[in-house]
């Protein structure tokens, strides 16, 4: 009793925060809901109208893997490379460190506001830049090709959180190991896989876990981009009609849930589109934890 | 063992009960007479000037009622008024900027029937044109009064078609692509400096919906099915507006609309001359007068296309709404500021003078307090024209017009073809989609 006693407030906050909107979303997601009625029980049709007949869920979930797949591993090695040449820094490493680090601090919305901008393919500075190189710039955030990878550009400008936390992982690898390994023959390469790699392995699972949930749930960056693209930023119809600019590249998952709930207030399919969310978010988690003990075990 | 199935039930019903509207609705209304007197809680989606002016109509309307204290909140959209009102919280009369929303609101009972109201103090609902009678109610219901209403032209610059040679505006679609195609100016590089037209159907408010009445397209059958693909216009105004932007290349188009400024801004494409012609609300008269009071612009319908002029004068009518809540608790006040709002020939004015929106009643359209300019006034003609029409009010929103959307912007900038042949797939997705929330 006093073990469960001292662990209450923990199982209240789990069970009212967690548990219970977690078992309210499974519930809602076989009903036909919509805030004003009493919900009503549909079964399965909410989630055969995702898997079967919602071309636009389609096209948002391949959005958001194109996201994961490129955006996490690319914020990571750029994260890391720019963790990695502080660490070579001789003089002004705090500057640097402070440099790299600003554009984390940007506020979301204002950075991906100041991207599109700088990005526009007629008055911004990028494709003016380019042009004068002899280069034609590309559409940027207004090409269906070119949207997702520019806001893997926005994501890459602020990679300063992942960045500090690779710099302390990389300043916290023992010097001795390094030692031994160069008195073993080991050259830079074979430093950085056998040594660096292994040591930050922790860091490493907690940014690809972290990376690939967050992305999973990305959101504001592509609501922002294609609301001020599309030039229709401050529409009285409301700002979520602009969202998937240009040609639903920018839909992400939860774009697309938001839409169906608050905007058409199919609030049981939007239920469903969020158990399967978690449900991928759970099993890509387990997955990767997998796969980083297999790596940091063979290093054993 | 036994009682799992009963906790199963019971977690369902509790998980029911904390997630549904607390409605007080009744349909017992007061005899007439009485005076309305209490609090009245007013959420509208409003800021800033034209905020002020609903204020003002409203200060007018506590003057006229000293028993009633209406309570304003500003900035509140559609999803905001719904989550309050399901969640028991809710304004007690809102005003939604969208008529798309009617349906959801009548048939979901978000707003209450004002049926019972409108019998009792015997209000002509003669007075509204039929299309703004038809998005104030969903299947019967009335449960929405009609704000001010908004009306879509064409807006056109005056000493860009005189450069050109042009002293009126075109009124037939062939007109306006080869008046389109003449009024473009491109760069020695082949981007476009100025646009005649600009074709894209995502472009401000050149939208599928507010060109619709000037095709005269079909949305949804009377059993509110999709009636695209079983509509020929949709083809034919599919296939002008595709012919356009090829004319143009769909990627100079792209270009040249990413380095215009927004809509809403004073850097709006046809405030700076980088358009010639474009179709836009008659709110934009008074943002021209005041952001760029250089341009010279004219106002006129939206063409027709070349059979069909009979049409001409007929344009896309939306408007803003007015309901109860259904938890409202002081359902008497609150019809009395929104007949007071909706009826009164001289609030509707004072809003319509302030905002510069259309007003909806024929008293207030008459009225000489009304300031109406030659711009101003052919919106206020466009609402009174018989074919001016609206899209059609539904439970599901504005779902099947965003469908079709999507797809329209994927013709546009696609290969093209015969529209004909991937219409009736629109149909049957935007069918699916409505099914979902029946």
């Amino acid at each position: 009793m006093t073990v469960l006693g001292f662990m209450a407030p923990a199982l209240v906050g789990i069970g009212v925060f967690f548990l219970y909107p977690l078992l309210s979303a499974v519930y809602f997601s076989f009903t036909r809901f919509d805030l004003l009625a009493a919900p009503e029980w549909v079964g399965w049709r909410n989630y055969a109208y995702l898997f079967a007949h919602d071309p636009l869920a389609v096209k948002a979930a391949l959005n958001t893997l194109w996201l994961v797949a490129v955006l996490v591993p690319v914020r990571m090695l750029a994260a890391l490379g720019t963790a990695l040449l502080l660490t070579w820094v001789r003089r002004g490493g705090g500057f640097f460190r402070t440099v790299f680090y600003l554009p984390a601090l940007a506020p979301p919305v204002a950075a991906t506001i100041a991207f599109v901008f700088l990005f526009n393919p007629a008055t911004g500075p990028v494709n003016g830049f380019l042009g004068w190189l002899g280069v034609e710039g590309p559409l940027w955030f207004d090409s269906p090709e070119w949207a997702k990878p520019s806001l893997v550009l926005l994501g890459t400008w602020a990679v300063g959180d992942l960045m500090v936390i690779f710099l302390a992982a990389l300043l916290a690898v023992p010097r001795h190991l390094y030692e031994a390994a160069e008195i073993d023959g080991a050259g830079r390469w074979q430093r950085f896989r056998h040594v660096t790699l292994p040591a930050m392995a922790p860091v490493l699972l907690f940014a690809a876990v972290t990376g690939v949930i967050q992305t999973l749930q990305y959101f504001t960056q592509a609501a922002v981009a294609a609301s001020v693209a599309s030039g229709q930023a401050t529409t009285g119809g409301g700002i979520s009609s602009t969202f998937g600019y240009p040609e639903e590249a920018t839909l992400t998952y939860p774009l697309h849930l938001y839409v169906s709930g608050f905007r058409y207030y199919d609030m049981g399919y939007a239920n469903a589109l969020a158990v399967v969310l978690f449900v991928v978010a759970f099993a890509v988690t387990l997955v990767l934890l997998r796969r980083f003990r297999e790596f940091v075990g063979s290093e054993r | 063992m036994a009682p799992r199935p009963a906790l199963l039930a019971a977690a369902a019903l509790l998980l029911a009960g904390a997630c549904t509207p607390g409605s007080t609705e009744t349909d017992v209304v007061a005899p007439s007479g009485g005076q309305a007197t209490g609090t009245v809680d007013f959420w509208h989606f409003f800021t800033a000037r034209e905020a002020a002016a609903v204020e003002a109509a409203v200060a007018e309307f506590e003057r006229a009622h000293p028993g009633v204290d209406v309570r304003i909140t500003a900035g509140q959209d559609d999803a905001k008024v719904l989550q309050a009102i399901s969640s028991g919280n809710g304004p007690d009369v809102a005003l939604s900027y969208s008529t798309d929303i009617v349906g959801k609101f009548c048939s979901g009972n978000a707003w209450r029937d004002l049926t019972p109201y409108l019998e009792r103090d015997k209000v002509d609902l003669e007075q509204y044109p039929e299309t703004v009678r038809s998005y104030t109610a969903y299947q019967g219901k009335r449960c929405a009064m009609p704000f001010l209403a908004d009306v879509y032209g064409l807006y056109y610059n005056k000493d860009l078609l005189a450069e050109a040679g042009y002293t009126e505006p075109p009124r037939t679609m062939t007109e306006l692509a080869d008046m389109a195609k003449r009024l473009t100016k491109r760069r020695a590089d082949g981007t476009i400096e100025v646009a005649g037209f600009v074709p894209l159907l995502n472009f401000y408010e050149h939208t599928p919906s507010h060109v619709g009445p000037s095709w005269d397209l079909q949305w949804l059958t009377p059993d509110e099915r999709s009636a695209i693909g079983g509509d020929p216009d949709w083809a034919a105004m599919l296939k002008w507006h595709k012919d356009l932007v090829d004319w143009y290349g769909y990627e100079n188009l792209q270009k040249f609309t990413a380095g215009l400024g927004d809509e809403w801004s004073a850097d709006n494409a046809f405030h700076k001359g980088k358009i010639a012609m474009a179709v836009d609300g008659e709110y934009r008269v008074a943002f021209l007068r005041d952001q760029a009071p250089d341009i010279e612009f004219g106002t006129a319908a939206v063409p027709v296309p070349d059979t069909a002029l009979d049409r001409h004068g007929a344009g896309y009518v939306t408007g803003n709404i007015m309901g109860v809540a259904a938890n409202s608790d002081n359902p008497e006040a609150s019809w009395a500021l929104i007949r007071h709002l909706t009826t009164d020939t001289d609030a509707i004015v004072g809003l319509a003078n302030a905002i510069k929106n259309v007003p909806t009643t024929r008293a207030a359209l008459a009225s000489p307090a009304l300031e109406a300019d030659p711009e101003f006034q052919t919106f206020l003609d466009i609402f009174a024209h018989p074919r001016t029409a609206t899209t059609p009010p539904n439970a599901a929103g504005p779902k099947y017009i965003e469908l079709t959307q999507e797809y329209v912007n994927a013709y546009l900038s696609g290969p093209g073809g015969d529209p004909a042949a991937g219409l009736p797939d629109l149909d049957k997705r935007i069918d699916q989609a409505l099914d979902l929330g029946r």
